[in-house]
């Protein structure tokens, strides 16, 4: 189903963008480009009407030019043009938007991702004891499991943050006091690297994760693991305290 | 309506105003002189320098800062500053250019300046307020400045200040708290400027000067005006409020105390402050600032379009309803600067966002169908402005792109978005607010700057900008977030932020070259007269610079461009139509457009 959605995209080139590695963030693509190709035709046709005026209008005499005030036709023209161009954009987004932002109903993979300064947890609610954090020196991996939906629980724990990967063409602020939700339909298998946008302080720029899609085998090994080394090490802390105690 | 005052056309060249130097001069007798004349004076023309020669300074200050970033970014792991200070850097930056500099600039210095003198007022309304507004901004200006001198160092929160990175937890020490009360004090500052402006032009419009007689900056001052009244109240509520989350304990913008919930399904606690709500009051101020930003410099360019073309504004009354259509909307469209939070209407927002498109086309096809048949003249004015309108196309173009949400996930906060309101905020504030500094520096002193250093300046300018700012996109696409101090290496982002580098350091020699144009036309002056570029609005009719009054008399005042009238009645034939009177043939005591005394009505066309 996806493979005409790929091949649609690899046609017209990408304009510098990621075509995106969630099925969210190639609906997304394919709306830049066809932002990128109305820019560029439009904006290329104002700029030429400009660069004309410019190069043929050059002053050659004396003589007072045709003092040309109103013209009605033309003016109702780049009035009502523009709008039906607006209008079509606008119906374009709106289709885009509701694909990037729907929810699913269905299954997924919930992962609750907290942001901090500066730094990432994130959280598998489905499987006990699963956790990853990170911060600037060390920065944590999300590991999902690709070709599956993964719904993310999003918020902060001190100030605004933003949850940015620049291949899956998405990011969303994690806010304090307020948790936002989105799915993303990872592709491919791989990593891919993420950066906190939003300006959070001092160590921004180094408040930095990745996000590694593996296959659902790999993904459901990976959390027995965590689950058993994370549980371990809290039997270990367990009994470090029960030392401390005595 | 009273009588137009009609001049008194004895000898003199077209648009030589005949007024009597010796009574002008002995006005100015009348006040005090030399540094005790700045600091007391109540005219508008005084009080309009100061603005511009402060935010030029601010302006300097600003982009001195812009360097110092743009070197720190030339290696991914710059270490010419800290991270510390390169929040300072970019935090005060940002508030110097749009608080300090654009705005000032624009509604203090040129509108001060040259608002009275299109609609003829011998001063704006309340001259004594307008006084203040200069004061309150020059001690908000000072007291930002000083953030970099307190313990702690300036604000480091970015010139938006997002709750609650703002908040005494996150953003302790007295920096904010000066940065807050600059905010202030410019807040006032700027709405008694916005009331003056309104009750000026509402209320001293010469007789003839009928609201669409008016100059199309005059238009745009008016629109800004309004527009300040709107947003600045409520920036400057925010803040205040702000200082009482700081200071007073009040959790208007924090959560501390409340429970942070993990599940989208249960509700936060009723107590809860809303870090979201200053988001909302600033971009509430916010967007509309950003046509605050704008329409002074439309205004610009379309006085310089058509002086430089020979002709008349095309499509003027569609330039006045357009220059309406943006203000209107651009109160309903802040939050595209937060489809990212989630909280928002996507649609709505998206939809009014878009729509401004429309308007500002308009006025792209007015400017082309200004110059459009005309004689154009590449004085540094009209380059400056043929820059603006690439420049602002530019960003424009992308603006439109940003409307959509699902573009604006991916590109928001990051290099994209820096590259995009440079090139429109560089398009406006700085293309067409040089172009304005050139087109009328010889209405205010009398002397003119040079073209060729002027022509440099704008070469310079242009090519700095494409090279500093186009890269800036490419970069942003590939996911480089803004605000950072360093950057990953390895990503190839490195050549982008170089090519920025030296497209900035372009700009700076630019300016430099700015700097030594005003010098030289001081050790040498080349005296302007009153109305060098044949132009067309009320202004060029009087004396360079104006007497302190500004009118001993007017012109008739018949159509949008008195001073064109005056000098062109051939021209004004050829536009209703008439047999063209042969070109080059100058009015005379009779053939003038003189006074028929009937102000306000229909003008009366010389047969």
């Amino acid at each position: 189903m996806l493979v005409p959605v790929v091949l649609g995209g690899c046609q017209i080139p990408s304009f510098g963008a990621y075509r995106g590695s969630t099925t969210q963030g190639q609906t997304a693509f394919k709306l830049w480009q066809g932002f990128f190709i109305a820019g560029l035709v439009i904006g290329g046709i104002v700029g030429l009407l400009i660069l004309w005026a410019v190069l043929r209008y050059r002053k050659k005499s004396d003589t007072i030019p045709p003092q040309t005030q109103y013209h009605r036709v033309i003016e109702i023209a780049y009035t009502v043009i523009p709008i039906l161009i607006v209008a079509v954009l606008f119906a374009f987004t709106f289709v885009a938007e509701n694909k990037v932002t729907a929810i699913s109903e269905g299954e997924q993979v919930t992962v609750n991702v907290t942001a901090f300064q500066w730094g990432w947890e994130f959280q598998y609610p489905q499987y006990s004891g699963v956790k990853v954090i990170g911060i600037e020196t060390q920065a944590p991996q999300m590991v999902v499991p690709a070709g599956e939906t993964i719904r993310i629980f999003l918020r902060s724990n001190d100030v605004i943050h933003g949850f940015y990967v620049p291949q899956f063409n998405y990011s969303e602020y994690a806010q304090p006091g307020r948790t936002n939700q989105f799915d993303l339909n990872i592709v491919h298998t791989g990593v891919y690297r993420g950066q906190c946008t939003q300006f959070c302080g001092l160590y921004h720029s180094l408040m930095l994760f990745s996000v590694r899609a593996v296959t659902p085998s790999q993904f459901q090994s990976w959390t027995q693991q965590q689950s058993a080394s994370n549980s371990a090490s809290i039997s270990a802390l367990k009994k470090q305290a029960a030392k401390g105690d005595s | 309506m009273t009588d137009v005052i009609d001049p008194p056309i004895i000898g003199g060249g077209a648009g030589t105003l005949v007024h009597d130097d010796h009574a002008a001069d002995a006005h100015a007798e009348h006040g005090p002189s030399g540094v005790l004349k700045w600091l007391t004076s109540t005219d508008h023309k005084v009080i309009g320098m100061s603005y511009m020669i402060t935010s030029l300074v601010m302006f300097y200050l600003a982009g001195i800062m812009a360097l110092i970033m743009r070197v720190q970014l030339w290696d991914p792991h710059g270490a010419i500053v800290s991270p510390q200070q390169f929040n300072e850097l970019f935090t005060m930056h940002g508030s110097l250019m749009l608080y300090l500099f654009a705005g000032p600039f624009a509604f203090g210095g040129l509108a001060n300046y040259i608002v009275p003198l299109q609609i003829g007022a011998p001063d704006m309304a309340f001259p004594r307020l307008n006084a203040l507004s200069y004061w309150l901004y020059l001690t908000g200006s000072i007291t930002m400045l000083l953030g970099f001198f307190v313990a702690g160092g300036a604000a480091a929160f970015g010139w938006v200040a997002y709750a609650p990175l703002s908040a005494a937890v996150n953003s302790p020490g007295a920096g904010p708290d000066v940065w807050l009360m600059a905010l202030a004090l410019t807040g006032f500052s700027a709405i008694f400027t916005g009331v003056n402006l309104c009750g000026t032009i509402f209320y001293l419009r010469a007789p003839g000067m009928t609201m669409f007689r008016m100059p199309i900056f005059t238009w745009n001052m008016l629109v800004t005006g309004i527009l300040i009244l709107i947003a600045f109240p409520v920036l400057t509520s925010a803040v205040i409020m702000l200082f009482c989350d700081r200071h007073f304990g009040t959790h208007i913008y924090d959560v501390i105390g409340c429970h942070t919930l993990i599940h989208p399904n249960v509700p936060a606690p009723q107590a809860c402050g809303s870090p979201v709500l200053w988001q909302n009051l600033f971009w509430f101020f916010g967007h509309p600032e950003v046509y605050i930003l704008a329409l002074p410099y439309f205004g610009i360019v379309t006085e310089i379009f058509p002086v430089f073309s020979g002709k008349p504004v095309f499509g003027y009354k569609g330039m006045v309803f357009a220059t309406m259509a943006i203000a209107a909307l651009s109160t309903g469209v802040w939050a595209h600067h937060m489809f990212t939070t989630g909280t928002v209407l996507l649609p709505f927002f998206s939809l009014l966002s878009l729509a401004i498109a429309v308007p500002t086309g308009i006025k792209f096809f007015n400017w082309i169908g200004t110059m459009w048949r005309g004689q154009l003249r590449f004085t540094t004015p009209m380059v400056f402005s043929i820059g603006f309108l690439f420049a602002f196309l530019m960003g424009g173009v992308t603006g439109v792109m940003l409307a959509a949400p699902p573009i604006d996930f991916f590109v928001h906060d990051t290099y994209f978005v820096v590259a995009h309101f440079h090139q429109v905020l560089f398009g406006t504030a700085v293309f067409a607010g040089f172009a304005g500094l050139y087109y009328w520096y010889p209405k205010m002193f009398g002397r003119m700057l040079n073209e060729k250093l002027g022509h440099l300046h704008f070469w310079f300018t242009f090519v700095g900008f494409w090279l500093t700012f186009m890269p800036q996109y490419g970069v942003g696409l590939k996911g480089m977030p803004r605000r950072v101090a360093y950057y990953p290496s390895g990503l190839g982002w490195q050549i982008y932020n170089q090519l920025s580098t030296i497209g900035a350091f372009l700009i700076a020699f630019g300016f430099l070259l700015l700097l030594i144009n005003l010098v030289r036309s001081w050790r040498n002056p080349v005296l302007a007269g009153d109305n060098p570029w044949d132009a067309q609005t009320l202004e060029w009719f009087t004396s360079s610079p104006p007497p302190h009054h500004n009118y001993t008399h007017l012109p008739p005042i018949r159509s949008e461009r008195p001073t064109w009238d005056y000098n062109h009645p051939d021209a004004l034939a050829l536009r209703h139509g008439k047999v063209p009177v042969p070109a080059g043939s100058r009015s005379t005591n009779g053939s003038g457009p003189h006074n028929n005394g009937d102000g306000g009505a229909k003008e009366k066309v010389p047969v």
